[in-house]
C-alpha cells in the first residue's frame, strides 16, 4: 500500500530540550494509525509538525508525494487534545468560519454542515452559542468542524474525551466509516483498547525517539511467547500441576474460574506445538478454557516504555 | 489574503456585536454629554435659589452700591441696631447680613466690614463680594487722590507684542496654542486608542488560549495571518467605535446647546470680566485679528498633519497592538498581564506628559526632537510638533523623514519579535511568564 505521509528523519528541539530525536514514520494510506507514548514524549509535537504549527530543525515530512507544504493544510483534518470553541459565538456562523478557514466556500461548506448536523441529529443546536451547550455536545461540533472539510488524513488526539460511553462509541463508529471511505486517520491516545479495536499499525514514541512501529498484527506476533492459558477440571490438582511441571513452565493463571476449573499458564517449549499441549491436556481432564496468551497493547506500551526508562 | 479577510472579518464582527461593546458605544455620549447637561442644570438649580442678603451700612459710603443679581438679592436696612437687624435677619431666613459700621475714612470703615451669616458662605460668593467692596474702596480712594476715572481708563493701557516672522508674516497671539491644542488633541487621541484598543487585542488573544481554540484554528492559518487579522479587525471595530462616538457626541451636543443656549448666556454674564478682559475680546473680535486667525489656521498645514496622523496612528498602533498581542500569547490569564502592559504604557505616558510640557513650550528644542525621532513616542510627539508646519520654522524635512524611517523599521522588528513569542506561547499553558522566558521563545 502506497504510503500517504512519510515522517523522513525529524528532529526537533525547544532551547536545550529535544522534543523530537530523529524520528521515522510511514503511515499507509487509507490505514488507521496509532501514535502511542506516555505524555511528554513528543506526540504533539510531531502533530503539530505534520500540521504545519512547528517546524522540524532537521528531517522533512512528505505528504502524498510532494514535501508538505501550506496547500496540504486543507487535505489534513486535526482535532487536538486542547481543543475548544469561541464561547460567545453562535454553532453554525462559528462552524461555517471554520470551514472556511480550512479553503471550503460557503456554499460548500454549509451544505456539508446541514448533512453532518442532521447525521448527528444536531441540527437545532444551529443558533446556539457555544456556552449554552454541554461540553459533550461541544465535543460532537468540534468533531464535525474536523471532518468537515472531507481531509484525506485525520488526525485524532484523544478524540473520545470528553464523550459519554453512546456518544463515544456514535463518534468511533464515524471514524470507521470514513476510514472505510478511504481517509487516513492517525489516532494518538491513551486508551490501548481502543487502539486495540481500531488502529492497523502503530507507532510508539517515547522520550522523543520512536522506540517501536509496525503492524499492529506483526508487533503483537513477535510479542507473544508461546504461552497458553488453560482451564482443566481433574480429581487432583496439585498432581495435575506436578505432572505438568515437569514438560512444560507452568505459573497460575490470570483469569477466574467460574466453576471449580485450575487456572493455568502453560508455556510451550520450542519443539512442542499447541496441539501436543491440547492433546496432553484431555488425556489429564476436562478442558474448558484454552487460549494462547497474546500481549495486549496496553502491556507491549507498559513493558517497552518502562524498560525504556530504567534503560 | 482570502483567510486574512475571513479573520479580520471575524474579529470585527465578534467585537461589534459584542453586548458591552455595543453598550459602551451607546451609552458613553449619552453618558458624557447627559453629565455636562446635567452639571450645567445643577448650576441653574443652583442659581435659581437666591441669596438674600441685608446690608445695613451706617457709614454711607456704599449707598446703592449693592445691586441685586440673579444669584443675589440685596436689602438695604436704614436706621436700625446691628442686635435688630441680626435678628430680623435671622427671623426672614436671609442668608446673612453685610454690616458696614460708620466712619470718617474708608479705611477705618473697611477694616471693620463684617458679614454675619448663619453657614460658611461658599468661596464664589464670598469673592465676589469681597470684590464689590474693593472696588468701591479703590474708587473711593482714587477720588482721594483726584484721579479722574477717565485717568484710569488711559493707564490701562494694554500691551500687545507684535511676532512677525522673518519672511514678514504676523503672527496672531495665542496661535501657537490652539496649534499645541490641535498637536496635543491627535497625539492623545493616538494614545487613547492605543490603549484601549491594544488591550482589546490581549484580551481577545488571551480568549482564544483559554477557551482553547487557538489550536485548532492554527492547524488552518498561521499564527501571523491570526495575530494580524485581529489586530486590524480589532481597530477597525475601534474606529467604527470612535467614528459613533463622534457623530453622536456632535449631535448630542448641538441637541444639548439648542436647549440650554440661554442658560449659557446667563452664565456669560455673570461671570465678572472685568472691563480690560472685554476691550481684549472686542479688541480681538475685530474683523481683522479674526480674519489674521483664520488666515493662520487655514495655514496649517491641514493635509500633511491628516496624512501624517494616519502614517503616525496606523504604524504606533501596530507596533503597540503587535506587543499586546504578545503579552496576551504569553500569559494563561489576564491578572498575569499587569507586569508587562505597564513598561508598554510607560513610553505613551512619557511621550503626552513630554508633549504637553516641553513641546508646546519649543517645539524644535532638543527634547520634542529626540522624542520625536524615539519610535515608540514618535508618533504622539512628531503628531504634537506638525501643526508648526514642515521646513521653515516648523519640524524639517530632515527630522520627519528619519522619524518616519526609523518608525518603520521599528514596526517591522517589533512585528517580527512579537509574532515571534506570539507563536510560541499560544501553546504554552501553566508556564509563569518572565521576560527570561520570552527571551527564549524567541530563539525557539
Amino acid at each position: 500500500m502506497p504510503n500517504l505521509l512519510v515522517v523522513e528523519n525529524v528532529s526537533k528541539s525547544y532551547g536545550n530540550f529535544t522534543a523530537l530525536n530523529n524520528v521515522s514514520l510511514e503511515i499507509p494510506k487509507g490505514s488507521i494509525f496509532g501514535l502511542l507514548g506516555p505524555n511528554g514524549a513528543g506526540k504533539t509535537t510531531l502533530i503539530r509538525i505534520i500540521n504545519q504549527i512547528t517546524y522540524p530543525d532537521s528531517g522533512r515530512v512528505i505528504f502524498d508525494n510532494a514535501p508538505l507544504n501550506q496547500k496540504h493544510i486543507q487535505s489534513i483534518g486535526y482535532l487536538p487534545e486542547e481543543r475548544g470553541l469561541y464561547k460567545s459565538m453562535k454553532v453554525g456562523e462559528q462552524a461555517l468560519y471554520l470551514a472556511q478557514l480550512k479553503g471550503m466556500s460557503k456554499a460548500q461548506a454549509k451544505e456539508k454542515l446541514h448533512y453532518w448536523f442532521d447525521r448527528l441529529d444536531i441540527g437545532h443546536w444551529w443558533d446556539k452559542k457555544i456556552q449554552e451547550l454541554s461540553k459533550g455536545m461541544a465535543q460532537k461540533i468540534q468533531f464535525v468542524v474536523t471532518v468537515l472539510h472531507e481531509p484525506e488524513l485525520l488526525i485524532f488526539d484523544e478524540p473520545f474525551s470528553g464523550f459519554d460511553p453512546i456518544n463515544a462509541n456514535l463518534i468511533k463508529d464515524e471514524i470507521l466509516r470514513l476510514n472505510q471511505q478511504g481517509t487516513t486517520i492517525i489516532f494518538s491516545t491513551h486508551r490501548m483498547e481502543s487502539v486495540e479495536e481500531l488502529c492497523d499499525q502503530i507507532a510508539l514514541i517515547n522520550r522523543s525517539n520512536k522506540i517501536l512501529d509496525g503492524k499492529l498484527v506483526d508487533i503483537k506476533r513477535s510479542f507473544k511467547s508461546g504461552t497458553y492459558e488453560i482451564g482443566i477440571h481433574c480429581e487432583n490438582q496439585s498432581e495435575l500441576e506436578q505432572q505438568l511441571a515437569q514438560k512444560f513452565s507452568v505459573s497460575p493463571g490470570e483469569f477466574k474460574s467460574f466453576d471449580g476449573a485450575s487456572s493455568l499458564r502453560v508455556k510451550l517449549n520450542d519443539k512442542d506445538s499447541p496441539n501436543d499441549l491440547l492433546h496432553y491436556l484431555t488425556s489429564l481432564g476436562m478442558v474448558s478454557h484454552f487460549v494462547e496468551v497474546v500481549p495486549t497493547v496496553n502491556e507491549i506500551f507498559i513493558e517497552f516504555v518502562k524498560d525504556n526508562v530504567n534503560g | 489574503m482570502d483567510k486574512l479577510l475571513l479573520i479580520i472579518k471575524r474579529e470585527y464582527l465578534a467585537k461589534v456585536r459584542n453586548k458591552s461593546f455595543i453598550v459602551l458605544t451607546v451609552l458613553s455620549p449619552v453618558l458624557i454629554v447627559g453629565m455636562i447637561a446635567l452639571v450645567v442644570y445643577l448650576a441653574k438649580v443652583n442659581s435659581d435659589d437666591k441669596r438674600v442678603i441685608a446690608v445695613l451700612d451706617e457709614s454711607s459710603f456704599f449707598d446703592y452700591h449693592f445691586q441685586s443679581s440673579v444669584q443675589e438679592n440685596y436689602v438695604e436696612f436704614k436706621d436700625i441696631k446691628l442686635q435688630t437687624a441680626l435678628d430680623s435677619v435671622n427671623q426672614l431666613g436671609f442668608y446673612g447680613l453685610l454690616y458696614i459700621p460708620t466712619g470718617t475714612h474708608i479705611d477705618d470703615v473697611a477694616d471693620q466690614i463684617t458679614f454675619y451669616t448663619k453657614v460658611s458662605p461658599g468661596l464664589d460668593f464670598l469673592s465676589s463680594l469681597e470684590q464689590r467692596i474693593q472696588h468701591r474702596i479703590r474708587d473711593e480712594k482714587l477720588k482721594e487722590l483726584e484721579i479722574s476715572p477717565q485717568g484710569i481708563k488711559k493707564l490701562n493701557q494694554r500691551f500687545e507684542m507684535n511676532i512677525v516672522n522673518f519672511s514678514g508674516q504676523k503672527n496672531v497671539k495665542g496661535i501657537s496654542e490652539i496649534k499645541a491644542i490641535i498637536g496635543g488633541g491627535f497625539g492623545y487621541l493616538i494614545m487613547m486608542f492605543i490603549i484601549i484598543y491594544g488591550a482589546f487585542v490581549m484580551r481577545s488573544v488571551i480568549e482564544e488560549k483559554t477557551s482553547r481554540i487557538i489550536e485548532v484554528i492554527i492547524s488552518s492559518v498561521k499564527p501571523f495571518q491570526l495575530m494580524l487579522g485581529k489586530i486590524v479587525g480589532t481597530s477597525l471595530a475601534g474606529i467604527t467605535q470612535f467614528v459613533i462616538w463622534i457623530i453622536s457626541a456632535g449631535l448630542l451636543s448641538y441637541v444639548m446647546l439648542s436647549f440650554m443656549g440661554i442658560e449659557f448666556d446667563v452664565i456669560n454674564h455673570q461671570a465678572n470680566i472685568s472691563n480690560g478682559a472685554i476691550e481684549t475680546l472686542e479688541a480681538s473680535a475685530s474683523k481683522d485679528t479674526l480674519q489674521l486667525y483664520i488666515n493662520e489656521l487655514v495655514q496649517i498645514p491641514w493635509v500633511t498633519l491628516v496624512v501624517s496622523f494616519i502614517l503616525y496612528f496606523s504604524l504606533g498602533y501596530l507596533i503597540y497592538s503587535s506587543i499586546y498581542a504578545a503579552i496576551g500569547a504569553a500569559v494563561d490569564n489576564e491578572t498575569d498581564t499587569q507586569q508587562f502592559v505597564f513598561p508598554v504604557i510607560t513610553p505613551l505616558m512619557l511621550a503626552i506628559y513630554v508633549g504637553f510640557i516641553s513641546v508646546f513650550d519649543n517645539p524644535n528644542g532638543p527634547i520634542a526632537v529626540g522624542f520625536s525621532l524615539f519610535p515608540l513616542t514618535s508618533p504622539i510627539v512628531m503628531m504634537m510638533r506638525l501643526p508648526n508646519g514642515i521646513g521653515d520654522g516648523g519640524v524639517p524635512w530632515w527630522q520627519l523623514i528619519t522619524s518616519i524611517v526609523i518608525l518603520m523599521i521599528t514596526f517591522l522588528l517589533i512585528v517580527w519579535l512579537a509574532a515571534k513569542i506570539y507563536r510560541v506561547g499560544i501553546l504554552m499553558y501553566g508556564k509563569k511568564p518572565s521576560y527570561k522566558e520570552l527571551y527564549k521563545w524567541l530563539r525557539y
